[in-house]
């Protein structure tokens, strides 16, 4: 009987352990590590102004990002769209989150909206070049995440359906960012609207096939129970509030009307808890891990297969993209002996330059040294020739003095003679 | 009706009339308001109101809560789907409704599709070119010879403009088609859906609506320049405190302190629509229906239609082909 080979793969084999390894403390060293790190989370809110969306912000992270004194974006009147972030960074518990809120004022505002969702996308695939380009770089150690990890799209509680504006931006996002579609001041719509409303948009995303984000189902029954109870409330209907209202004796949070109050945590009142809860404390990093293992990689396979596809390189990154780690490597090698080479040279030219200059200097004082030693030889000859001449003058002054002394002399000399002959010949008379 | 108190002196009884008995000074000349009325009653009333807005923003249900019946398209044209349509449509829906002895033909236009769109470019050109078309087709029953006796007033002599309830401004759409509009037609603004909004957030918007409207030179009914004395002004300016009105519609009635009233129920309470403390619906159908019908109708009649006459009738004069009876 031929025997019939074993399959080559081998099955990995269940065993138990006979004492206790330790290696169940794997998560904790895991979240020790993560807590010190910190975490990073970038949330994107879209919809025409006035919808609430500064104020959902403010509700959901309990803090004034849009206040009094920075307004929102809302409140200010813009001719095209943005796109603004701004960065928060919240600690709770010891554990610190550096959250980025991106928001896209004046979209949908002007009487023509055609490609207002271009900057958005634009926002969009800027980070996650950016991403990419930080990953492919040798030393990678500080890779800063600013992917868009979510997106919250503002719907306008019309209770009819959706609007153009909106299918068009969701079918245009849907494969770059997780959408969270949201109906936006909930509180205008009575119970029965809200259903109807929920079910008309959820039909009319089925047929134009946009594909929001999908809340996965996990193996622990407890959560599945409520991932389904999520899943039936789709889209969420949220009313934002960050004012404080005494209710019954309670304080809640809420917005006051002379018909009642509408409170904002309140499960039959809106679903703003368990966008609350969906997004922070159970999603987050079901999100970013979504962001990361498909929007991004479908982002990147993209990228790259357009560079790949065209013999030339059409990428605005030149070379990063084309080469293999090795061949990068020596590039970059290469780059950085070159570097070297130039500062070398830089630094020898720049010594050459100061010597230069000494020597220029010292040059310089040389010969005004010189120049002075001739001009005060020029002065000393200058004053030694006056000297001279003075003395000339007086020599000769002297000389015509004695001459002229000399002829008086002579003369009185020839006056006594001949004073002395008249004397002699006669002093007659 | 006129009921005889004596046999050989029939006189007619009014509102507020005295019977003078054998008063040989009076004449009889108030007699002519009762006759009037009687010929009002007869001949019936006619209104067409336009309403202008995205869609979503309670337009066909406000209409139903004022004139208290199924006047609006939707209750009419029963739609299965309700789909946006790609371009503007008008769609007119016409009833004869009775109050008190009182006949009056509502014409209730709508515009589905205004706003809708991605490029909102001239979303205005359609309804303007309608309010034009029913002033020319009155113009040209007027200038006809033989004309009839009473000619169908179609104008449109109001239009019901819906702002969405954002609570921070304007938007750039809704400034254009009230700009260019409200030279044609009187144009009441209201804010739409306004249980969205505290009262504090409400009054804030009115008050950046009222500042806007004022900047771009936008005037709404009741116009300043129209008041007649200083009666009318004192009314008007109260009115004009308060546009626009913060409207909320409903046809649901609900019971609330044993009394049924229309209104809307959430868990957190129930929004009484005729509730003056709750939304401003009262005063906008006062405005309407029970006070300044008559009012908005003369301004349609005597100003707006005027002013497009005279410019129809300088371009036929530059131009006397183009003043042609289209049958």
């Amino acid at each position: 009987m031929i025997e019939r080979p074993e399959t080559a793969v081998p099955s990995i084999a269940q065993r138990n352990l006979e004492g206790y390894v330790g290696f169940a403390n794997l998560p904790n060293q895991v979240y020790r590590k993560s807590v010190k790190r910190g975490f990073e989370f970038t949330l994107m809110v879209v919809g025409e102004s006035g919808l609430g969306k500064s104020t959902l912000i403010n509700s959901l992270f309990l803090t004034d990002l849009y206040s009094k004194d920075y307004p929102g974006p809302s409140q200010r009147i813009k001719k095209t769209v943005q796109v603004e972030q701004s960065k928060v960074l919240v600690k709770e518990g010891g554990v610190q989150l550096t959250l980025t809120i991106v928001d896209t004022p004046g979209f949908g505002d002007a009487v023509d909206n055609s490609n207002c969702w271009q900057p958005v996308i634009n926002y969009i695939d800027s980070k996650c070049e950016d991403f990419l380009n930080a990953e492919s770089r040798v030393n990678r150690r500080l890779m800063p995440d600013n992917r868009v990890h979510c997106c919250l799209y503002f719907i306008a509680p019309s209770g009819h359906g959706l609007k153009p504006l909106d299918i068009e931006f969701m079918k245009r996002l849907h494969d770059k960012v997780n959408v969270i579609p949201l109906i936006a001041k909930a509180d205008t719509l009575t119970p029965e609207e809200c259903q109807l409303f929920k079910k008309q948009i959820m039909k009319e995303i089925q047929e134009h096939k946009i594909k929001i984000y999908e809340f996965p189902d996990t193996e622990d029954d407890e959560d599945s129970k409520l991932i389904r109870k999520i899943k039936e409330r789709m889209p969420l209907a949220v009313v934002g509030s960050n004012v404080v209202i005494e209710v019954n004796g309670r304080k809640v949070r809420g917005r006051q009307y002379p018909w009642g109050v509408a409170e904002v945590e309140n499960g039959e009142h809106c679903d703003f808890t368990v966008l609350r809860n969906m997004l922070i404390r159970t999603h987050m990093q079901d999100l970013k891990d979504v962001t990361n293992n498909v929007h991004y990689e479908n982002y990147r396979s993209k990228k790259l297969a357009a560079v790949t596809c065209n013999g030339v390189d059409t990428s605005k990154t030149k070379g990063q993209l084309t080469k293999s780690p090795l061949a990068q490597m020596e590039e970059e090698r290469r780059e950085h002996v070159m570097k070297m080479k130039k500062m070398e040279t830089e630094m020898e030219q720049v010594f050459e330059m100061k010597v230069k200059e000494k020597k220029q200097k010292l040059k310089d004082s040389e010969a005004e040294l010189e120049r002075r030693h001739e001009q005060m030889k020029r002065n000393l000859e200058a004053q030694y020739k006056e000297l001279e001449e003075k003395r000339r003058v007086f020599e000769e002054e002297k000389a015509n003095w004695e001459a002229q002394q000399r002829i008086l002399e002579q003369q009185k000399l020839d006056a006594s003679k001949t004073m002395e002959k008249n004397k002699k010949k006669g002093k007659i008379f | 009706m006129s009921e005889s108190a004596k046999p050989h002196h029939p006189h007619p009884q009014g509102k507020g009339e005295k019977n003078h008995g054998s008063d040989f000074s009076y004449v009889g000349i108030d007699a002519i308001l009762e006759q009037m009325r009687r010929k009002a009653m007869k001949q019936g009333f006619e209104l067409n109101i336009m309403v202008v807005g995205q869609s979503g923003l309670g337009k066909s249900t406000l209409m139903n809560t004022l004139f208290k019946s199924k006047v609006s398209r939707k209750s009419v044209q029963p739609d299965p789907e309700e789909r946006i349509p790609k371009t503007i449509e008008i769609k007119s829906i016409s009833h004869d409704i009775e109050e008190k002895g009182v006949r009056m033909k509502l014409t209730v236009i709508d515009t589905p599709g205004f706003g809708d769109q991605i490029n909102n470019e001239n979303c205005w050109q359609p309804i303007m070119k309608f309010i034009n078309d029913q002033y020319e087709a009155y113009l040209q029953e007027e200038i006809n010879i033989n004309r009839k006796k009473r000619i169908p007033d179609s104008r449109v002599h109001c239009c019901i403009y819906f702002i969405p309830p954002t609570g921070h401004c304007l938007r750039p759409l809704d400034v254009e088609f009230m700009r260019r509009l409200s030279k044609v037609v009187n144009i009441v603004p209201v804010i739409a859906k306004a249980d969205t909004l505290t009262l504090e957030e409400r009054d804030f918007f009115k008050q950046t609506i009222r500042e806007e409207l004022r900047a771009n030179g936008i005037d709404v009914y009741p116009q300043k320049e129209f008041d007649e004395d200083a009666e009318d002004r004192m009314i008007n300016d109260k009115i004009r405190e308060m546009i626009p009105f913060a409207v909320v519609g409903s046809d649901q009635e609900y019971q609330v302190n044993g009394k049924r009233i229309l209104g809307r129920k959430t868990k957190w309470g129930t929004i009484e629509v005729e509730n003056i403390a709750h939304c401003e619906f009262a005063y906008l159908r006062d405005l309407l229906i029970r006070t300044h019908m008559q009012n908005i109708k003369d301004i349609t009649g005597s100003i707006h239609y005027e002013m497009y006459r005279v410019r129809r009738l300088n371009e036929s004069n530059a131009d006397p082909s183009m003043l042609v009876t289209r049958k």
